[in-house]
C-alpha cells in the first residue's frame, strides 16, 4: 500500500506491505538508522520518536498508522550543525555511555518536557519509565533532562 | 531501497489486509463482511504486540485509529460518556474527570509509560478484557456501563456482565465498542492501588476502590482470568466491617494464577493487603 507521511518536515512516500512496522520503513526505506531497535516487546524505547508531537514507540506502530501524520526522529531534532538543547544536556552531562538507548531517551525527554518544563528529579525518572537503558545507571540521563529543563525554563523567564 | 541485514530472526507480524474505517459504520461493515477473520486496531497497543509474537494472526485488520469522533470526554448529566478511541493520556490530564472521576484519572496516568498512554485506548483497553490491566479494574469499580454498537443499532452492557473469560468479552464479533459511560457519583473516597516490581509493568495486583452514595466499589486486577469485584469485601463494607475485617475476604472468589511474578498464594496476600490499603486510603476506618 502507499503512504505519504512528514518525516522532520519533509513528506515522504513509500510502498509499504500493511505488516511493515513503522520503525522499519524509517530505518531501512528511509535510511534514518538514528531509531534503534532494542527489543522485541515494546519495552526498551530505543525506537521512540514523535507522531504528532507525542512520544510514541515506532516498533509498536505500523507505518500505516502514520500515513498522514507528521512524525519527528533524532534526526528532525538538530538545527542543521546546532544541536537541539536535549541533545547537547545530554552531551555536557554525558548521559550517555554506549548511545544505544540515547536517540530514544532524548526523544522521550522532549516530548517530556513539553508536557512538563519544570519536573522535578521524580517526574523525570518516571517521565522516562517507558525507557531501558542497560549502562548508564540512569543518573546522569536525569541529570541532563533536568539540566535542559532548568535552562529553558530559565530563559523563558 | 536498501537490503535489510537480518542479525537475528525478525520480529514482524504476519501479513494482513488493512483497511482503514472513516466511519463507524464502516468499522462495522468490514466486521460484518470478514467476521472472524478481521480484529480492530485502535491504539494497538495491546494487539501489535501479540501480533508480532504471532499470537494473533488476523487476515483483516480494520484500524478504527482515526475515528477521532469516537474521542471525547462529556458530561452528559448524570454520567460522564467517554469515546471509546479517548486515550489514556486523555484521560489522565482531564479536568472533568480530575474532578468528577479521579480513579479514572489517576489510574490513567499509571497505565505503562508515556508512550503507551500517548497511543492505547479506553476502548482497547476494555475490549482487550486482559485481567492484568488496570482499567478494567476501575470501571468496574465505578459501575460503569459499556455501549457497544453493531449492525442493527447500539446496546448498553453493564461492567459488571462485560468480561466473560480470558481476554473475552460479551461484545460480539460484528461489533464495536463506541462510548464508556460511568455515573457521576459524590465520592467520598477512591483509592488504586497497584504493586507491581519494574517500571512500566503490569500490576502483579491491583486494587481501584471507590465509596460513594453509601456503596464501596472494590475491584481487582489480576486475581483470575477476567477483573473482578471483590464482591464479599463490598458486602461486608455494606454491613458495617472495618477496613480490616472485610479486606479479610478479598480473596474469595477469586482465581489467582501463579506465574514467574508470583505464586497464586502470593497474589492473594497480595489482595488482602493491598484491599485493607485501599479501603483506609478511601477513608473506610
Ligand atoms: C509496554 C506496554 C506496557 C503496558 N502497560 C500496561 C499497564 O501497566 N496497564 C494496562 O492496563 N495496560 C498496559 N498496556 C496495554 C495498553 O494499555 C493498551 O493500550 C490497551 O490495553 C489496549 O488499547 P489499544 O487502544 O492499544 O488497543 P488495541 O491493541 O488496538 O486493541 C486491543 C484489542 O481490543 C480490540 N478493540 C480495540 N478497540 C476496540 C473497540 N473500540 N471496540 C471493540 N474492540 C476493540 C482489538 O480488536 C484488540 O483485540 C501496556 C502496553 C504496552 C505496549
Ligand atoms: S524497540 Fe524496544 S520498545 Fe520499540
Ligand atoms: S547508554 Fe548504553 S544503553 Fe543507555
Amino acid at each position: 500500500m502507499q503512504i505519504t507521511v512528514t518525516v522532520n518536515g519533509v513528506e515522504r512516500s513509500g510502498d509499504v506491505e500493511p505488516r511493515t512496522l513503522l520503525v522499519h520503513f524509517l530505518r531501512d526505506e528511509l535510511g534514518l538508522t538514528g531509531t534503534n531497535i532494542g527489543c522485541d516487546t515494546s519495552s526498551c524505547g530505543a525506537c521512540t520518536i514523535h507522531v504528532e508531537g507525542q512520544s510514541a514507540k515506532s516498533c509498536t506502530m505500523l507505518a500505516a498508522q502514520a500515513d498522514g501524520l507528521s512524525v519527528t526522529t533524532i534526526e528532525g531534532l538538530a538545527d542543521g550543525d546546532t544541536l537541539h538543547p536535549m541533545q547537547r544536556c545530554f552531551q555536557e552531562n554525558h548521559g550517555l555511555q554506549c548511545g544505544y538507548c540515547t536517540p530514544g531517551m532524548v526523544m522521550a525527554a522532549v516530548s517530556l518536557l513539553d508536557e512538563n518544563p519544570n519536573p522535578s528529579e521524580t517526574d523525570v525518572r518516571i517521565g522516562l519509565e517507558g525507557n531501558l537503558c542497560r549502562c548508564t545507571g540512569y543518573h546522569n540521563i536525569v541529570k541532563s533532562v533536568l539540566a535542559c529543563a532548568a535552562e529553558s525554563t530559565g530563559a523563558s523567564k | 531501497m536498501r537490503r535489510r541485514i537480518n542479525w537475528g530472526v525478525e520480529v514482524i507480524p504476519a501479513s494482513f489486509e488493512y483497511l482503514r474505517a472513516d466511519s463507524v459504520d464502516v468499522a462495522i461493515a468490514a466486521l460484518t463482511e470478514h467476521g472472524d477473520e478481521a480484529k480492530l486496531l485502535a491504539g494497538g497497543h495491546s494487539l501489535l504486540p501479540l501480533m508480532k509474537l504471532r499470537l494473533a494472526a488476523p487476515s483483516v485488520l480494520v484500524d478504527v485509529g482515526r475515528l477521532d469522533d469516537l474521542r471525547y470526554i462529556n458530561d452528559a448529566g448524570d454520567h460522564i460518556a467517554i469515546g471509546a478511541l479517548t486515550r489514556h493520556r486523555d484521560l489522565e490530564i482531564s479536568t472533568l474527570l480530575a474532578s468528577a472521576a479521579p480513579l479514572l484519572s489517576h489510574a490513567a496516568g499509571h497505565v505503562g509509560d508515556p508512550q503507551v498512554r500517548h497511543r492505547g485506548t479506553l476502548g482497547g483497553s476494555l475490549a482487550h478484557a486482559d485481567p492484568a490491566s488496570d482499567l478494567p479494574a476501575v470501571i468496574l469499580a465505578m459501575g460503569g456501563t459499556l455501549v457497544a454498537t453493531g449492525p442493527n443499532g447500539s446496546r448498553e452492557i453493564a461492567a459488571s456482565e462485560f468480561f466473560t473469560g480470558f481476554l473475552e468479552s460479551a461484545l460480539a464479533p460484528d461489533e464495536l465498542l463506541t462510548e464508556i459511560r460511568i455515573p457521576k457519583l459524590d465520592a467520598q473516597g477512591w483509592s488504586f492501588q497497584k504493586f507491581n516490581r519494574r517500571a512500566q509493568d503490569w500490576a502483579i495486583v491491583g486494587v481501584a476502590t471507590v465509596r460513594a452514595n453509601g456503596s464501596t466499589g472494590v475491584a481487582l486486577v489480576n486475581m483470575g482470568s477476567t477483573p473482578l469485584l471483590a464482591t464479599a469485601v463490598m458486602d461486608a463494607v455494606k454491613s458495617g466491617a472495618t477496613a480490616a475485617d472485610a479486606a479479610a475476604l478479598a480473596n474469595e472468589g477469586t482465581e489467582a494464577q501463579s506465574d514467574i511474578n508470583a505464586s497464586s498464594e502470593y497474589r492473594e496476600h497480595l489482595a488482602r493487603v493491598l484491599v485493607r490499603r485501599s479501603l483506609e486510603e478511601s477513608g473506610l476506618a
